[in-house]
């Protein structure tokens, strides 16, 4: 406490770090960056390992054979989904019914706030069909999940005929002490989200369904299937759910061992793993598949099927078979059997996952960076806002003398009135507010009067309200307080500089790579404006890394990572089609980057475009 | 001065209002920084159900409020936002009317000592001008009703807030001098939830320098005063106890309320430091650290009265926040009543060292409560830990504030006497150093 206490110690410190300010910014923003860029080096990292006892140590022995039986199976259902144009229900219940499982079907029916034109839907009806599997050798208390969606066209009808060979060959198997419930459900997420709500009862997000007539015991783990084809050369996992939320590390572990073990290739965001992780190549292939990480996590939608069930506290993971030109195939027995080994080693769990890590990032499937080596990158930055905010601090208290000690301060200065402050407060939160509530609510009467579609309407809406509260509020405090003055700007940008600190930091522990990427752009933002400043040259520089701006570099350097480079054009319309998809996703699943980004980021941001334009 | 009072009260009200009527009611009901076990409506409406059907409202472990509180809402459930509501403008008013009796006082004890002379030459800075003490009772009230703290605890309609209001009511009787309504309005406090008992002395100390009473020992008036005190005090405690007893017909609700403040059998989380500590125990160290938990609540009046012996109402204000961090059951509303009372000590501020580190802090960690414990009970990512560290940085922040509040207040009172500028014995600036 001597720091605290110690005037004379303390004024040292304090004039080191306000005379050194800026550098030491400079220093911790690089030291930040480099932190973060050094974490998918390998020696840095550490090996995936099972840390959960009921999974490690017991062998299962995986003797799955029907591979062929089961695509047999998925051309069938192919013919009938064909045939009735969607769900195949009364099939897919006679041939779960022949397979011994209780079955049960439940309907829903959802219309989205305005059209989905990525996959074409608008007023979206549907039939989830569950067959559960009773557990032989246990009271029915918990429960695992297969499911596999019913998707148009060709697809995935191999991961339902898998699904439903699984679950004949299960049904023979007597050591199951956990129900399994296996899963087909329509319109993908959609779909997931009735069932999943149903199963809990809750209902958040106004969704129409039809209650479930059978249940299994509280779910403990869940695994969702994409196959396409016949055969597949390698299997990749997806982890990313709701919000950027994690399951626990162990799932992946075990599908990575069970990789190794049946020797089936194994990818993560679709990138094998190098051993050559000392060269350059190597490295920037493990920087790259970690980016690609970070920015499915900082979109916060769900990946796959999976995601929506990461917010029941049900650990789970879409596993998702990928046909490319390989000369190596592996057939659908193997998987088959892949699968049955890893739900061997779920049943054989005694509690739920959580020996593990929840937060982590993986350079690859097998090497991880858990939370207490990434989060010093986000801390890094961080503490530019507290150094900034304790520089304004003193600037305020005293404006020529020493502040440390209470002695030689002067008589109060005319402090700026409350309302200079809370005016461009009010005004950027209530701009925000309507970029949250205006675009859906006046979807009809773009409509109406412009030639655009509903979709369109939303999206010009958003940037139209964004650039609009870019004009509007720079002007409004000097309507209510007269002229701004120095120490004005001031405590402006202490409330703005605390206020970004607050929200960076609790972003970053809900979804640290979105916190990351916001405090990337935001933290120069926020350290270096001042009213002083060549007014044309910082606007521009305050645009460009503004989160609008950071969105749309995300979406290029996304497709870049994705190794699909898109033209400007093309960049465009997929920038539009990314923020009618996040607005979708707030309000048909509950993601809430939309409204972090609407009510909480985007004022905040125009709290420092304010003080830009102090006069 | 009534005109913005009055101001002040209607926004309150009415953001109070407004927030009834909107969904987050029901969400801050259940937020664990804002209700206790002790203070929670949802317990204090099974209570008037167990009541209703005949059966003593103690049975079961749900209710633990007092009988009063109980026979009060019988009466007032249908109207209990507005209560609510007027308890806290009680309190504000209550508070304004409050330091704006004691602001009087000490601007005239000011007077008296100028005159005579008895500052020295250099500290007229320090001495305080009635137009910076105009607007303090003002600001004591924003505080109160503005603090989102405040808006929280009434909103998720508390029954902190009824205690904040009687101890207010003690704080205004007492500053005002009537010895009878002080020693009653302590009572209802202490009666309410035990800790408010350490305030018997600034309230006593404030008394006997009112009625011009020696706080000497070897005084025989100084004996009789506490006497009577002590009896007026215990009297109405008596009273009332036996008042709840043959409201009840029963003596359950000595252990299921004072019991349960005392033994801390509920570990639900909380913004105290005793949930996660005695969750982690060992069960027979448990009845020890439940003593020195709560001698540590009580233990500090002892050295706080003989140091403020002559600054009774700042003696009062230490002893409110530390109830408010040490206490059992501690929720945000017990917190925003003794920040109510930081504007009074605005004439501290140049003293103060880490004022903007806490307030930082406090920011932060208010901010983060929900964070973690959405990570910790809906993510299921984080665990108890984070949120414990959150609790601990809280109340550190907390212990902080009012210490660097004690430390100002010390170094002021020892400029006032023995000159701003200190010079040390080689002709060189000092420094005052608290070790």
């Amino acid at each position: 406490m001597g720091l605290l206490s110690d005037p004379n110690r303390r004024r040292a410190l304090i004039s080191l770090l306000t005379r050194l300010n800026a550098p030491i910014c400079a220093l911790c923003y690089f030291a930040g960056v480099c932190w973060f860029m050094g974490l998918a080096f390998e020696p840095f990292t550490l090996r995936t390992y099972m840390s959960e006892n009921a999974m490690g140590s017991t062998m299962v022995e995986e003797r799955f054979p029907s591979g062929e039986r089961a695509l047999a199976t998925g051309k069938e259902f192919a013919a009938h989904k064909k045939k009735v144009g969607g769900m195949p229900v009364d099939w897919l219940v006679k041939t779960m019914q022949a397979r011994g499982l209780e079955v049960f079907t439940q309907s829903f029916s959802r219309t989205l706030p305005f059209p989905d034109e990525n996959k074409e839907r608008y007023m979206v009806k549907g039939t989830n069909v569950y067959g559960i599997l009773r557990a032989p050798r246990a009271p029915r208390t918990e429960a695992l999940v297969l499911s596999a969606p019913c998707s148009p066209g060709d697809n995935n009808n191999q991961a339902v005929g898998l699904l439903l060979g699984l679950a004949h060959y299960f049904r023979s198997q007597v050591f199951w002490a956990k129900d399994i419930i296996f899963l087909v459900n329509e319109h993908d997420l959609i779909g997931m989200q009735a069932w999943l709500e149903s199963y809990h009862h809750t209902n958040t997000t106004g969704m129409d369904w039809s209650p479930l007539q059978g249940r299994g015991g509280s779910i403990q783990a869940a695994l969702s299937l994409e196959l396409s084809s016949d055969v597949i050369t390698s299997l990749d996992i997806i982890l990313e759910g709701l919000n950027g939320q994690l399951p626990n590390l162990d799932l992946a572990n075990l599908f990575y061992a069970f990789c190794q073990k049946i020797g089936v290739l194994c990818t993560i965001q679709g990138r094998l793993q190098r051993n050559d992780w000392d060269s350059v190549s190597g490295y920037s292939h493990a920087v790259q598949t970690m980016m690609l990480m970070v920015m499915k996590q900082a979109s916060g939608r769900p990946w796959g099927d999976h995601g929506l069930f990461l917010r029941y506290h049900i650990e789970a993971a879409t596993i998702k078979g990928i046909n490319s030109f390989r000369q190596y195939k592996t057939d659908v027995t193997t998987v088959g059997r892949l699968l049955e080994g890893m739900f061997r080693k779920l049943n054989n769990l005694l509690e739920r996952l959580h020996q593990s890590y929840f937060f982590y990032l993986m350079p690859s499937l097998s090497h991880f960076v858990s939370i207490g080596y990434y989060m010093p990158a986000f801390g890094l930055l961080a503490v530019i806002l507290l150094l900034r905010a304790l520089d304004l601090w003193v600037q305020l208290v005293s404006p020529p003398a020493i502040a440390a000690d209470g002695v030689g301060d002067n008589a109060q200065q005319s402090s700026p009135g409350v309302l200079s402050v809370l005016t461009p407060l009010v005004i950027s939160h209530l701009t925000g507010a309507a970029l949250y509530i205006l675009p859906t609510r006046f979807q009809e009467i773009a409509v109406e009067h412009f030639p655009v579609s509903e979709t369109e309407a939303v999206v010009l809406t958003v940037i139209a309200v964004y650039t609009a509260g870019l004009a509007l509020p720079h002007n409004t405090h000097r309507l209510l307080s007269g002229e701004g003055t120095e120490q004005g700007w001031r405590v402006l940008k202490l409330v703005a500089v605390l206020y970004l600190a607050v929200l960076l930091g609790c972003t970053a522990l809900i979804n640290f790579s979105l916190g990351f990427i916001l405090a990337l752009t935001l933290v120069p933002v926020a350290a270096f404006v001042t009213p002083h400043m060549p007014k044309t040259l910082s606007a521009v520089v305050l645009v460009i890394l503004s989160p609008a701006f950071t969105l749309l570099f995300s979406v290029f350097f996304f497709q870049e990572l994705e190794e699909m480079p898109v033209s400007f054009q093309d960049g465009w319309l997929l920038y539009l089609s990314v923020i009618s998809q996040g607005i979708l996703d707030h309000y048909l699943y509950g993601s809430l980057v939309y409204p972090l980004i609407a009510l909480m980021v985007y004022p905040c941001w125009l709290l420092f475009w304010n003080i830009l334009f102090w006069k | 001065m009534v005109a913005p009072l009055s101001l002040l009260l209607i926004v309150a009200v009415t953001i109070r209002a407004a927030l009834y009527r909107s969904s987050l009611a029901e969400l801050i009901a259940e937020r664990v920084e804002v209700v206790s076990p002790i203070t929670a409506w949802k317990r204090v409406i099974e209570g008037l159900a167990l009541l209703d059907l005949g059966v003593s409202p103690y049975s079961g472990d749900v209710f633990h409020e007092t009988p009063l509180i109980i026979y009060l809402f019988h009466f007032l459930v249908d109207y209990a936002e507005i209560t609510f509501m007027l308890a806290d403008v009680i309190t504000a008013v209550a508070l304004y009317m409050a330091v704006k009796d004691f602001n009087k006082q000490v601007f005239r004890k000011q007077k008296f000592s100028v005159e005579a002379e008895r500052y020295p030459a250099d500290c007229l800075e320090l001495i305080r001008s009635p137009t910076e003490m105009f607007y303090i009772p003002l600001k004591v009230a924003m505080f109160y009703l503005l603090n989102p703290f405040t808006i929280l605890s009434c909103v998720a309609k508390s029954t902190c807030g009824l205690n904040n209001a009687v101890l207010s009511l003690f704080i205004l009787t007492t500053i005002k001098g009537n010895v009878l309504l002080s020693a009653i309005f302590l009572c209802l406090a202490t009666y309410q939830s035990i800790y408010p008992l350490t305030l018997c002395a600034p309230a006593m100390l404030y008394l006997m320098q009112h009625q011009y009473v020696p706080v000497n020992p070897r005084r025989a008036a100084f004996w009789w005063f506490l006497v009577q005190y002590l009896f007026m005090y215990l009297g109405s405690l008596f009273v009332i106890v036996c008042l709840s007893f043959f409201l009840l017909g029963s003596w359950d609700f000595l252990p299921s309320v004072y019991g349960f403040i005392l033994s801390v059998p509920d570990l639900t989380p909380n913004i105290g430091l005793f949930w996660y500590f005695f969750a982690e125990m060992f069960e027979h160290f448990r009845l020890f650290f439940l003593c020195v938990f709560q001698i540590n609540v009580f233990f500090y009046t002892v050295p706080l009265c003989i140091k403020l012996k002559d600054q009774p109402v700042f003696l009062m204000f230490m002893q409110l926040a530390v109830i408010s961090i040490f206490k059992s059951y501690p929720t945000v509303g017990d917190t925003a009543l003794y920040l109510a009372f930081l504007p009074v000590w605005s004439h501290l501020h140049r003293f103060l060292r880490n004022i903007f580190l806490v307030s930082c802090v406090l920011l932060a960690c208010s901010a983060l409560f929900p964070v973690l414990w959405h990570l910790w009970i809906y993510a299921g990512s984080a665990n108890s830990n984070f949120y414990y560290a959150i609790t601990l940085l809280f109340n550190v922040a907390q212990i902080l504030l009012v210490s660097d509040y004690f430390y100002a207040f010390l170094r002021r009172e020892h400029h006032l006497t023995a000159g701003l500028y200190l010079k040390k014995k080689d002709g060189s600036e000092a420094t005052l150093v608290l070790k």
